[in-house]
Order: C-alpha cells, then sequence, then structure tokens
C-alpha cells in the first residue's frame, strides 16, 4: 500500500524540468508563441532524446513500456512549463496504435513514433461540443475516411492523424494523402495550434485488432490533461507568488498585504490538494479498471476548473502588467483554456461522473 | 504506486472483520444501555490489539507495533461498521498524546487509562474572552503559593467543562516572562473548590460550550505537564492532534453518501432532486472536493509512512482549512436541497455534531454545526495565514512591538 512516487519518477519528473528550464525559458516560449507554429525542432528532438516520445510503448519499438501515471507525470512538467509542441496527442495517438493496431501497423508506424521521427496526432471532436463518438459523422466508407474534425491539434506538423471513427474506432491517415486539407482555426493557445481537418475520401488503415478504443483513449487523455492542468495551475501560483513578492505598493511589498496573501493562500489551497487527484485517476487507468472512467473524468473537471479560476486571479494579482501580451501569465492562462476546454468542459464532464456514478 | 495491501497487512485486514463480527453486541450484552455496551466493545477492542493501537499496555492501550497501514486498516473496518473505537475526545484524542509525549510517569499511570475509557472526562482550557486567535495573549493567571498554583481568571468557549472531571489548559505563570514565555501548561481537577462553570448555549440550541471562572482555585504543581514556562510548546503539540481530529476522510465520505440519499428522497418539480441538471452538477463538483481530501489524505499518509513527510508538507497544513471547507459545501447544499424544511429549529436529539443524518432537523444542526470546526482549532483566517506563510514563504504579519 504505496499512494506515492518512486524514485525514478521523482528523477523522471526533474529530468524533464531541468531541461525546460534550459532549452524553453519563458523568454524562448514567448518566440515559440509569437510565432504560432507551436513547435520547435530543437525541443521536440531533445524530448525524444530523453526518451519520452514512446514512454508508454513496447520495448521492441523503443518504448519505454511505462504507465499513464508517468506519461501523466511527464504531462504536469509540461504543464509546468507551458511546453509547446504535439507531445500528447502524440502520445495518446501511439498508445491507440499499441492497443488496437495489428502487428504490420505497429511495426510500421511505433518505431517512428517511439523515437520522435514522426509525429502523430489525434483528430477527436467534431463540432463546439462533440467529444462523444456517439455524435460523430467521420466514417470510413469503401476503405475510404469521410468527415470533418474540429480542435486536431499540431495537425500541420503532424506526419500521421488517427482521427476516431463514430463507431468507436482509429483510421490512420498519412498526411499529404490525397484529399485531406487542414485549416488553421487560429487557437487561442498558441503552444498547441489548432486546425480543422477534412477528409473527403482519404485513403486510409483502420486499427480493428482490438474492440473500439475511441473512448479508451479519451480516458487515457483525460488523465493527461488534469495532469497538464495541475502543472499550468501550479506554476499560476508560483508566479503569482513570485511577483507579489517583488512587487512594491504603498511603500511595501504587495505580499504583505493580508488580503493580497490571503488570496494568495486561497489560489495554493485549491489547486496544491489536487495533486492527487490526477495521480490517483492516472494510476486508475492501469490498476483500477472498474473506478477509471469516472476517476478521470472527476480528476479533469475539478483541476481544470479551479485552475481556471485560479489562472483569472492570479492575472488580476499582477495588476495591468498581467492584462499584457508581454507577461508571462497569458501562456499559462490560454494553457488553461486549452486543458479546460479539450475532450469536454467541466459540466459536461460531471455530467458523465453523474451517469457513471448511477446518480 | 501500489494500493493493493501486503499478505500480512490483507491477512490482518480479515482477523479485524472477523472482530467485528462481535458488534453489535448479542445475547445479554446487547441489553445493556448502549453506553456500556459501546464501553464493553472497546475494552474487548483494546484486549484484542485493535482500540488505541499506540498506548502502551501500562496505561490501558493495546500497546502495538507501530505500523501506521494497520492503524488505518483497523480505523477503516471500526469505522465502516460504526464500531466503538478509539474516542476522538479531548481526553483520548488530546490529553493522551499530548501526555505520552511530555507527561511525567505518575501523570502518565494517574491519566491515562481513565481517559481512555471514558470514566474520567476532560475539557480544553485554551480561550479566553480576551485571547481567541491571539491565544498566546492570555491572561488567566496561575501563580504559585508554595506546592501550588493559584488560579484567577477565565476561560471560555470550553466545550464539555460541566461533565468534565478535569481540564487541561494554559495559564499564565510568570506575568513578568514575555507572551509566550510566561504560560505553563496545567491539569486543573473541575471539583476543586474556586471553579464556576457557566453553560453557554450555542446557535444550534445545544448547550457544549461553557465559561469556567477561576477564583483563587488551587492545583498541585506535580499536575504541570512539561516545565513552567514551556506550555506554548506542549500546546502546539496537543492543536497538531485537535487538526488532525478535524479532517477525517471516512466522515466526510459518509457525510457525502448523506447527502446524496437526501437528494435522492427529495422530491422537487415531480421528480428527485437527484435527476436535476442544476443539483446533479453542484453534486459532482463537491465530490470532486470530496475525492480531493480523500486521495491528498492516502498521499499524505504514504509521505509519513516513507519518513519523508516533508514532501506533503503543503497539503498537510491545508488539511484542516480544505476539509472545513468541503464540509461546510456538503451542509450548504443540503441546507439548499431542504428546502422549506431548512426553516425548522434542531430539536434535542439532533444536537450530536457530526453524526449520519437521516432526518431534516438532523440536516439543519449538522448545517449550523459545520461552523464549528471552522473556528474551532486555529479559524480559518489563521489557517490561511499559516498556508501562506509557512507554506509559500510570503511575508509574515507586521507584528505591534510587545507590552512589556
Amino acid at each position: 500500500m504505496e499512494f506515492g512516487l518512486s524514485e525514478e519518477q521523482d528523477l523522471m519528473q526533474e529530468t524533464v524540468r531541468q531541461f525546460i528550464n534550459q532549452e524553453c525559458p519563458p523568454t524562448r516560449l514567448h518566440e515559440i508563441f509569437n510565432a504560432g507554429e507551436g513547435h520547435d525542432g530543437r525541443i521536440w528532438q531533445g524530448l525524444a532524446d530523453l526518451g519520452l516520445c514512446g514512454l508508454m510503448l513496447p520495448e521492441k519499438f523503443g518504448g519505454a513500456e511505462l504507465e499513464v501515471l508517468d506519461l501523466a507525470l511527464v504531462c504536469e512538467e509540461l504543464g509546468y512549463g507551458a511546453f509547446p509542441g504535439p507531445f500528447m496527442m502524440h502520445s495518446l495517438a501511439g498508445v491507440a496504435i499499441a492497443k488496437a493496431g495489428s502487428s504490420s501497423q505497429q511495426d510500421l508506424w511505433l518505431p517512428q513514433i517511439a523515437n520522435g521521427a514522426q509525429v502523430a496526432t489525434l483528430a477527436l471532436g467534431e463540432g463546439a461540443n462533440g467529444w462523444e463518438c456517439s455524435e460523430w459523422s467521420t466514417e470510413v466508407r469503401d476503405g475510404r475516411l469521410h468527415g470533418i474534425k474540429d480542435f486536431v491539434s499540431h495537425a500541420a506538423l503532424a506526419d500521421l492523424i488517427l482521427v476516431g471513427l463514430s463507431d468507436g474506432h482509429f483510421a490512420v491517415v498519412e498526411t499529404g494523402a490525397e484529399g485531406l486539407s487542414v485549416e488553421s482555426q487560429d487557437g487561442i493557445d498558441r503552444s498547441r495550434p489548432i486546425s480543422r481537418v477534412k477528409f473527403d475520401g482519404v485513403r486510409c488503415e483502420v486499427l480493428n485488432e482490438s474492440g473500439a478504443c475511441v473512448q479508451a483513449i479519451q480516458d487515457v487523455g483525460l488523465a493527461l490533461l488534469a495532469a497538464d492542468a495541475f502543472g499550468a495551475a501550479s506554476r499560476l501560483v508560483d508566479l503569482a507568488v513570485e511577483y507579489t513578492k517583488t512587487r512594491e505598493q504603498f511603500g511595501r511589498k504587495v505580499a504583505e498585504f493580508q488580503a493580497v496573501k490571503h488570496q494568495l493562500a486561497r489560489l495554493a489551497l485549491e489547486v496544491e490538494p489536487t495533486r492527487a487527484l490526477f495521480w490517483y485517476a492516472a494510476h486508475a487507468l492501469d490498476h483500477l479498471p472498474i473506478e477509471a472512467s469516472r476517476s478521470v473524468a472527476m480528476a479533469k473537471a475539478h483541476i481544470s476548473e479551479r485552475g481556471i479560476e485560479a489562472a483569472r486571479a492570479v492575472v488580476e494579482l499582477h495588476g495591468g502588467l498581467g492584462f499584457t501580451w508581454e507577461c508571462d501569465v497569458q501562456l499559462w492562462f490560454k494553457r488553461m483554456m486549452f486543458d479546460r476546454t479539450y475532450l469536454g468542459t467541466p459540466e459536461f464532464l460531471r455530467e458523465r461522473c453523474a451517469n457513471l456514478g448511477g446518480l | 504506486m501500489d494500493l493493493t495491501y501486503s499478505v500480512e497487512h490483507e491477512k490482518y485486514r480479515e482477523e479485524v472483520i472477523d472482530f467485528l463480527k462481535g458488534w453489535p453486541l448479542s445475547g445479554e450484552d446487547a441489553r445493556l444501555p448502549i453506553e456500556e455496551q459501546e464501553s464493553l466493545f472497546r475494552q474487548h477492542g483494546i484486549d484484542a490489539g485493535y482500540v488505541y493501537r499506540n498506548v502502551p499496555r501500562e496505561y490501558g492501550g493495546a500497546g502495538q507495533a507501530p505500523d501506521a497501514l494497520k492503524d488505518s486498516i483497523v480505523r477503516e473496518e471500526f469505522f465502516r461498521v460504526s464500531a466503538p473505537w478509539d474516542l476522538l475526545n479531548q481526553g483520548a484524542g488530546m490529553l493522551v498524546p499530548t501526555l505520552l509525549e511530555f507527561g511525567t510517569e505518575e501523570q502518565k499511570r494517574r491519566f491515562i487509562p481513565k481517559a481512555l475509557t471514558g470514566e474520567e472526562r476532560w475539557c480544553q482550557g485554551y480561550s479566553e474572552p480576551g485571547s481567541g486567535s491571539d491565544l498566546a495573549s492570555l491572561q488567566c493567571r496561575a501563580l504559585r503559593d508554595e506546592e501550588h498554583y493559584v488560579l484567577n481568571g477565565q476561560k471560555i468557549w470550553t466545550s464539555n467543562a460541566k461533565q468534565a472531571h478535569f481540564m487541561f489548559g494554559l495559564f499564565r505563570t510568570d506575568p513578568a516572562a514575555s507572551k509566550h514565555a510566561g504560560i505553563s501548561y496545567l491539569i486543573v481537577d473541575m471539583s476543586a473548590e474556586g471553579i464556576d462553570v457557566r453553560p453557554l448555549r450555542e446557535m444550534t440550541g445545544g448547550s457544549e460550550f461553557n465559561e469556567v471562572f477561576f477564583n483563587d482555585a488551587r492545583v498541585p504543581v506535580e499536575f504541570r505537564v512539561g516545565a513552567e514556562g514551556e506550555g506554548w510548546a506542549v500546546s502546539r503539540a496537543t492543536l497538531i492532534h485537535e487538526r488532525n481530529l478535524i479532517g477525517n476522510p471516512n466522515m466526510m465520505r459518509d457525510t457525502f453518501e448523506d447527502l446524496l440519499d437526501l437528494a435522492r428522497r427529495t422530491q422537487r418539480g415531480g421528480q428527485a432532486a437527484i435527476k436535476d441538471p442544476y443539483v446533479r452538477q453542484r453534486l459532482m463538483e463537491i465530490e470532486g472536493y470530496v475525492r480531493t481530501v480523500e486521495t491528498s489524505n492516502m498521499l499524505q499518509f504514504t509521505a509519513t509512512l516513507r519518513g519523508e513527510p516533508m514532501k506533503a508538507m503543503r497539503p498537510m497544513m491545508m488539511n484542516k482549512l480544505y476539509s472545513t471547507d468541503t464540509m461546510q459545501r456538503i451542509q450548504r447544499c443540503a441546507f439548499d436541497l431542504l428546502g422549506g424544511e431548512g426553516m425548522l429549529a434542531p430539536s434535542p436529539e439532533d444536537i450530536v455534531g457530526w453524526a449520519r443524518n437521516t432526518t431534516s432537523t438532523g440536516w439543519v444542526e449538522a448545517y449550523l454545526f459545520s461552523l464549528g470546526p471552522a473556528i474551532a482549532g486555529g479559524a480559518s483566517n489563521i489557517q490561511l495565514n499559516i498556508i501562506g506563510e509557512r507554506g509559500y514563504g510570503l511575508p509574515r504579519d507586521p507584528r505591534p512591538p510587545e507590552k512589556s
């Protein structure tokens, strides 16, 4: 009975944090953010060199065969660093192929995904609130993919897109295929730019070695988003603490004012204890299947809700500076907007929790 | 991360479950008054090694080798069937751990066994009319007269003082010393002359609180715990025990389950309230907090077990406020579900502090009562200072110069 991280997990988080501090400090983040591509080949290669691109993939394909919790711990650090790039969707795509791909599909794609040479992403949502496959119309007819997907992260960059089908399976499309068009949606979080992707009779391969796995992959996604949101929220608290300890007004550090100090303590109170909530949810996916779907929905709803409230307060605590484009706060604020929304808002997920809980 | 138990601990859990088949009592014993049944079963629990596991045998405990995992298994299983377990009152819950840490051998032998059985009841004498959050400003005096201290002054918000046989409390033994240094931790026999207890009435309608007046009441010097002038340090340890009593996740989960039951029973708009989308949203948002209490507790537990409590320092510091906030969220929701019945006053049977709620007026009492823990043991605004200053290194409040 142990609800704590291993030394290896602590070390992995420490390594990722150091890597981000060195390779992608806020000055570099702003540059990437402003350029709008949400990607930097050098730092992507850095992640690959750390062995993170295939964290959950089988060793025979160059992966590390670790668990959802390990992946979530990396995502926490990426959220803490507002790290740009396709890491989360790429990881989920790899997991989907490992789960439902045939052995020839796995041989074809997984080594390239595990070493980061190819970038993969996921195409799921259809319309503003269409996160469940029962609401999708994307389908494969005569071996050709037809449909439209919204909010596809890093679609312009990806080599492979895993497309969620209305029957709950994934189809894999190689970008550059005929009939595929990618249209930028000018997303708010420039660390993860989004596009609308149209599939007009595109050649594809369906992953159907196992049953429908779209929901299972979305559940993993919810755990990763909860972790990313926790990391981002923790960073927002730290930013506010640092700023109010240095900013002076009325001849004092503003953190000396009890109104400010208590507001900061409240922010921290809403965020810090929820670390355990995402740990548990991620662990449940690997080891407690009965509770898993509900746990990840609850964790993502709760942490992203608390996180976005914290984000708004942190902007206010920075005063006029907080409202500017130059201020670091906006990077994490927008990270939080993405995390809160992608795969379903808190309201949507709470209703799912209510149903799964038999309410 | 591994939420399974070792074979040894699984076996231990089975033993506990097997033992708990003896509760409720049966046969002749089942006809005893409930208090006697509880005492009897508690004694069985001590003899079997499950109750007061960490209190040595010679003081009336079970004297088991320390094993926090076994502690938690016992707590879970006893709680599950509502069996009498360690008393969590001022005596067994607060005085006993303090005496185990700071008491003399004689004090331990004299006071611990009867505090454990509840035969001798205890109250806590901390707050005074002028000293609430600023407890160290307390003025109640205990001046030395040969082998006694002579007490003069007043304590307030003293729960259960009317029924208590003894008080443990803080008294100013050296008015000339600086604020914190002049305080000693004393045990007071409530039957001594010169002690007057006057009940107060709480907003729930109950009367747990009292004022206690001391007028030349005498306390033997050997009833002092810790050295003279070191009462503040002794009391800090006690306060930690009190905060631990407040953040019990099993209690939180049970109250939340009761809230779900209330939402199922409550009819509004021709259907059960639990089918109302707004109510469902609210319930699930509250459950997010309840799950956080539960999982954060697991995290802290493991950190402590591994001897790395500093890794969980921030969530530990947050426990009290997080738990009392969460309980109040549950109670606010219950109050709204009650509708018009929320205007009913609690009946005397409802006024029991925390309990499983099945009646409307029981919920009304719980709604009111949930404010108590938010104030006791360091009010919420004090908790925010602790979190900000010690957890995040924010500047301390400016302190006015000490009066000499």
